[in-house]
């Protein structure tokens, strides 16, 4: 194997790169399920903050502006969700795809017009001398806000969940929502405020292709990248810092296949274009082998729904 | 077979034999239908197939009705699709990508008063199926010939989708013709896997970029690897793939090939009016305008701008052609000896790379 011609420096510089938009939407999906909810309209969510934050950062000419309209849609969009599965109590995987559909549908009817433009530049934060480092100013202080704010993200649901007295509701909503209730929590807005995070968060992360990462709109930009999403809170084992790692490593190999093939590897192409997802399914069977459904850490009123008359 | 099968198979019966009828010579009036591999806002291959739609629309009026799908994905799902057009009385489809090859066979098999027409395949299998291509690999020509001169570090690349002769044919023409200008120059290619996925082109791109490489050439759809070109501030340049993707101009896009198929949408609705319609298999180039070089930018330096055009207009004129020999291929065995251009059989079959460009053709 020959890494002679990638430079690992620029490899893990754009690997954090690469590993955002599904880290964000990870992350929020982390909290809906945490609270009991599974919400398989991830990609529908990401596409909608596509094109919603990309528009936004157009016409505003802030990619911040940008930001802050992608979330808002991708949280809108959960809205839907939200009312139709906490409220008339609607199948959460028949209403999470559809959600997806619909999603990918109504970004293509809001993107018609939008091809070709280019959105406001993202800059990368100006660390000044700092950035001149070898290897520590490339990979620490070479991106643009978004990276960090995500990784700031990371430790904000660690923290809330692990150690906030609102951490512990969503769980106990989560693992049980009878005995939530009967404590009094209002399980279903307790779930709709988490749905509505988790769709901000994906808003936000469909946001960052659209304006960061391709800088351009077009139909169906974030091929799949919610379903990656989805897979990596499983991998995870529902810990925010797994996601992470998650991320990063399928980013990570993303990258690096693509590098060694530019560096004219000898492995054949086919390997190396299916080692993402061989190496996601790998990790997976190993974390989940020899242990029941607690030991994997899910939630245990994943995808159920509550109604108080029960 | 129970009575309702039976009934249904009588008016299906019936129905074919009324379309049969109608068709005689000429027609008053035609229903073209188009299936679409992509979305047409991907600013590339579909959108360019449908330009020609409407180009056919606008130049036929009211004697041509025109229906598309999009996004069709290529398989058991375009079957259905074909079906349903020929059921809803489409009198021609044309079928706008290779992986639809079979489909369109099956499917005109059981609709002989339909005409169909396949783009960039092979198979002819019964008279009403047509096949229409255009011969991309003259504008790779062009392309090549300006990487080669511009290239500082002497890397180029090429971004490819599927490894099928469409494909391979363009990145040996390039390679060859950046070969001419700059006996240094080395290409490499990465293989996306993809007609259409933004991000996975830009992650592409960058790859390359990091690697040295300074001209990125793509044959996937979408304008991502011009965008992350424009990221580096002018160091970089590509190619417009398809569509002129003018929103890059002048720089990173310095040119592109654009495919016009609206003078074939035209030509074969026209014939089909008039009754003249034929089977054929049609492969024009830069001469007959189906390939269109775009604006080539004032970003290039006089010299290579200046020698781009020549080989656009000597393409274009027959005195050059994309493969001349003498040729060899990757292994060193001879493909095309002095002077011996290519036969159009050994291009559309193409499994290998010539000699010099390194790495192997998965298969």
């Amino acid at each position: 194997m020959d890494f002679g011609a990638i430079n690992p420096t620029i490899l893990i510089a754009s690997l954090m790169v690469a590993a955002v938009p599904i880290m964000l939407a990870a992350l929020g999906e982390l909290v809906v399920e945490k609270s009991g909810v599974l919400n398989l309209g991830v990609e529908g969510m990401m596409i909608i903050g596509a094109i919603a934050g990309f528009v936004t950062a157009v016409h505003t000419g802030s990619p911040v502006a940008g930001f802050a309209g992608g979330a808002v849609a991708g949280a809108l969009l959960s809205l839907v969700f939200a009312f139709l599965t906490q409220f008339l109590l609607t199948n959460q995987v028949a209403t999470g795809l559809a959600l997806t559909l619909f999603g990918l549908g109504l970004s293509s009817l809001a993107g018609q017009g939008y091809n070709g433009i280019k959105p406001p530049a993202t800059h990368a934060v100006p660390f000044g001398p700092l950035a001149d480092i070898p290897f520590f100013g490339r990979v620490v202080f070479g991106h643009d806000w978004m990276v960090y704010a995500s990784i700031a993200l990371v430790a904000l649901v660690w923290w809330v969940l692990r150690a906030t007295r609102l951490g512990l509701v969503i769980r106990a909503v989560g693992e049980n929502h009878e005995a939530a209730h009967s404590l009094g929590y209002k399980v279903n807005r307790i779930r709709l405020g988490c749905t509505v995070f988790g769709g901000a968060m994906a808003g936000l992360g469909g946001a960052y292709v659209s304006l960061v990462r391709v800088p351009q709109w077009t139909d169906g930009i974030t091929a799949g990248a919610g379903w990656i999403a989805l897979a990596i809170v499983v991998f995870a084992s529902w810990k925010p810092w797994r996601v992470l790692i998650g991320a990063y490593l399928f980013g990570g190999i993303t990258v690096l296949q693509l590098n060694l093939q530019a560096a004219g590897s000898r492995i054949p192409v086919e390997y190396l274009s299916m080692s993402p997802y061989l190496i996601t399914i790998l990790v997976l069977v190993i974390m989940s082998s020899g242990r029941g459904r607690a030991g994997l850490n899910a939630p245990a009123a994943l995808g159920q729904n509550f109604h108080a008359s029960r | 077979m129970n009575r309702r099968t039976l009934l249904a198979s009588a008016a299906l019966g019936l129905g074919l034999t009324l379309a049969g009828g109608a068709q005689a010579a000429g027609m008053d009036h035609v229903k073209a239908c188009f299936v679409y591999v992509g979305p047409i806002g991907d600013g590339g291959y579909t959108y360019q197939h449908d330009q020609g739609r409407l180009a056919l629309e606008k130049a036929l009026g009211d004697k041509v009705e025109t229906a598309y799908q999009e996004s069709v994905p290529e398989g058991a799902d375009a079957e259905r699709v074909l079906t349903q057009m020929a059921l809803s009385g489409c009198n021609i489809i044309f079928t706008t990508s290779f992986g639809y090859m079979d489909a369109t066979n099956n499917v005109a098999a059981k609709f002989p008063n339909v005409m169909f027409e396949h783009a960039t395949g092979y198979k002819r299998e019964h008279p009403n199926v047509s096949t229409y291509n255009a011969r991309f690999y003259e504008g790779r020509t062009v392309q090549g010939t300006i990487a080669g001169m511009v290239t500082k570090s002497n890397k180029i690349g090429y971004i490819g989708s599927f490894p099928i002769p469409e494909v391979i044919m363009g990145i040996n023409a390039y390679y060859l013709a950046a070969k001419k200008v700059n006996p240094d120059v080395e290409l490499s290619v990465i293989w996306a896997y993809t007609w259409f996925d933004p991000a996975k082109e830009a992650d592409a791109a960058k790859a390359m970029i990091e690697q040295g490489v300074d001209v990125v050439a793509q044959h996937t759809d979408s304008t991502a690897p011009l965008a992350e070109a424009a990221k580096t501030g002018g160091k970089v340049i590509g190619f417009g793939q398809a569509s002129d993707m003018a929103a890059y101009k002048p720089t990173p896009r310095v040119t592109s090939t654009i495919d016009n198929w609206g003078p074939y949408y035209i030509k074969r609705v026209q014939a089909l009016l008039d009754g003249t319609y034929e089977q054929v298999d049609s492969w024009e180039g830069i001469a007959s305008g189906e390939v269109e070089i775009g604006e080539i930018t004032d970003a290039l330096p006089p010299d290579v701008k200046a020698a781009a055009e020549k080989v656009r207009d000597e393409i274009a004129s027959g005195a050059l052609h994309s493969f001349t020999g003498p040729i060899n291929k990757q292994d060193g065995s001879v493909w095309l000896t002095e002077g011996q251009t290519a036969p159009d059989g050994d291009l559309l079959s193409m499994n290998f790379y010539v000699e010099g460009i390194k790495g192997d053709i998965p298969q």
